[in-house]
């Protein structure tokens, strides 16, 4: 009797599986002949209002917010993969730069509502700024959204040097802004528990703001204090950029030395063969420069692309 | 006393015999296949989002279990005409409210124990070879013990739930039953808005009564502590302590005026 009900019970699960894979084989049959549309991002956002959200969500606030999360981050990463592969495929210059960042238009409001569901998502406004504050393509290119996502932070919790930190760094990084990126950076080192550097990157910053050397040092305060693989991640990889611009500034000057005593080089060989360099120059990344009319770039295959904007040195402090 | 243990038991049982603890397994599985899928898709934030998902998933699941049994425990006995030979019974009815909502209790409490094992075993697993500077950048440790005393408030508000849906069960239909219980439900998580109404209002009369809705009503909002425990943030004993009280006070309430009205309910 029980080995009959297991026969039974055995031939329902074989039967139950043919017909699920012959449903399967339907399926890629039929999108195999009437292929389906693409998928399109969807950008709608039913609920704008964080107090909305969070009254909607009720005791789920937590889990709304993580949802809202990895929203934003699929949001942020699915835009910024699609634009750069856009830009690679781009005549030069590829003319998508000077477009605006209308792509990233949920991202905000994304991260707003993931803040407002959870006030202390710590990761949410420090990520969320970087995103945020990234130029066109890998971002939107809005650090005053940045800044005003890490301000809401600090209304939720004044004792967050690290945010302070963070608006330091938009306001250098992104905005050029040396003088107020030295006031926050001087702000979170009075934070009681701020770590000591942050009063010389404050100095540094207010002293020589701008120039490649005081950025160097921001990025390796950052990348020794990051709390997360990513944003350190991040600061080694802005710490390359930094080296890359060094080594193209010392293969730009050898090219043009070169230039002028015997011509523009067509390649890294020639300059190879006349014993200036010992071999094809390699970013910190692993790719080869380019040498192309004279002048030395990235690769347009390198990891490091986009490189900063060198931005303009400051005046003195008066 | 002996004859409530026998009843609380008997109610326990019968919720195995239904397969309640089966929604344990489907609790199982959204964790374990969620902190598989987490680690892909939240930029280093697993940990806060397997403590949060395994809370709500506690409180979602608990909350079914409190109404949809809850509601029944008396009318099915009604339903099913087996009152009629419980009653013969030496037993008074008031035992029998007692009991029953005890069964349910300890059928929660079991519940909420194994969702509590389960998501700890999961956190451990996530938490597992994460090197130091990447924990110190957690808001608390993965295997923080104040999880419980989310865990334990989120059970007590469940009790209270279970004693609401255990009233309306003594006379009204279960579909009234579970519509009042979840309406007090969603009403206990807005409390604050009551007691602020006298600001949106410019009605007297409705803030007044606004007000007294607030002093009368379940106030549940109390008993969510799973931000702040998930957080790191400290929930100080005292408040712990008063929580508890106000749950004891008003599930004794709860009881007492359901036994009245179950002892006057004429069954014939």
């Amino acid at each position: 009797m029980a080995a009959a009900s297991a026969a039974g019970t055995a031939g329902i699960i074989v039967v139950a599986s043919l017909l699920v894979a012959g449903a399967a084989s339907v399926q890629a049959l039929r999108e195999e002949r009437y292929p389906p549309p693409p998928i399109e991002e969807d950008d709608s956002l039913y609920v704008q209002s964080g107090s909305a959200a969070r009254r909607l969500a009720g005791a789920y606030a937590a889990v709304a917010a993580d949802l809202y999360w990895i929203r934003a981050i699929q949001h942020y990463g699915a835009t910024k993969l699609r634009l750069n592969a856009a830009v690679q495929r781009a005549p030069e210059p590829p003319p998508m730069i000077a477009a605006s960042g209308d792509e990233y238009t949920l991202l905000y409001p994304l991260l707003d509502l993931t803040t407002s569901l959870d006030p202390r998502f710590n990761i949410a406004y420090r990520f969320g700024a970087v995103f945020l504050a990234e130029p066109y393509p890998s971002g939107p290119g809005r650090p005053d959204l940045a800044i005003a996502l890490l301000e809401k932070g600090l209304r939720e919790r004044p004792d967050k040097w690290e945010y302070m930190e963070d608006i330091g760094f938009v306001e250098y990084w992104y905005r050029h802004d040396y003088r107020a990126a030295a006031a926050w950076f001087q702000k979170a080192s009075q934070v009681p528990g701020a770590p000591w550097w942050l009063r010389s990157l404050a100095a540094t910053t207010l002293a020589q703001g701008g120039d490649r050397q005081s950025s160097k040092v921001m990025w390796e305060a950052i990348r020794q204090s990051a709390e997360i693989a990513w944003l350190r991640q991040d600061a080694e990889r802005r710490l390359a950029q930094l080296r890359a611009l060094d080594e193209i500034d010392a293969l730009q000057r050898a090219v043009d030395d070169y230039t002028r005593r015997a011509g523009q080089p067509a390649d890294w060989a020639v300059l190879v063969r006349g014993r200036i360099l010992r071999g094809v120059p390699i970013d910190p990344a692993g790719a080869p420069y380019e040498l192309q009319n004279g002048h030395v770039r990235l690769a347009s295959a390198s990891p490091l692309n986009p490189l900063p904007t060198e931005p303009a040195p400051q005046p003195p402090p008066s | 006393m002996k004859a409530t243990a026998a009843i609380a038991l008997n109610v326990f049982r019968e919720s195995v015999r239904d397969k309640v603890l089966y929604n344990l397994v489907l609790f199982a599985m959204l964790l374990i296949g969620s902190s598989y899928l987490l680690g892909q898709l939240t930029a280093g934030q697993d940990i806060k989002i397997i403590k949060d998902l395994g809370l709500a998933a506690t409180s979602l699941f608990g909350l079914f279990i409190a109404v949809f049994i809850g509601i029944g425990l008396v009318s099915k006995e009604v339903e099913r005409r087996s009152i009629y030979s419980l009653l013969s019974k030496p037993i008074r009815r008031s035992q029998l409210v007692v009991g029953k909502y005890g069964g349910l209790t300890l059928t929660l409490a079991v519940n909420v124990g194994i969702m509590a094992v389960s998501l700890y075993a999961v956190l451990a697993y996530m938490a597992w070879g994460v090197p130091p500077e990447v924990r110190s950048a957690w808001d608390a440790p993965a295997l923080d013990p104040a999880l419980l005393e989310a865990i334990g408030l989120l059970l007590v508000e469940l009790m209270l739930v279970t004693a609401i849906a255990l009233f309306f069960s003594t006379f009204s239909t279960p579909m009234l039953s579970a519509a009042f219980t979840f309406g007090l439900y969603v009403v206990g998580h807005f409390s604050a808005d009551l007691r602020n109404f006298q600001d949106v209002v410019h009605s007297p009369a409705a803030a007044a009564l606004a007000r007294g809705l607030y002093w009368v009503l379940p106030n549940l909002a109390q008993f969510d502590v799973k931000s702040a425990v998930v957080h790191g943030r400290p929930v100080p004993a005292g408040y712990v302590a008063l929580a508890l009280a106000y749950a004891a006070l008003y599930v004794a309430t709860l009881l007492v005026v359901s036994a009245y009205i179950f002892s006057r309910r004429d069954f014939k």
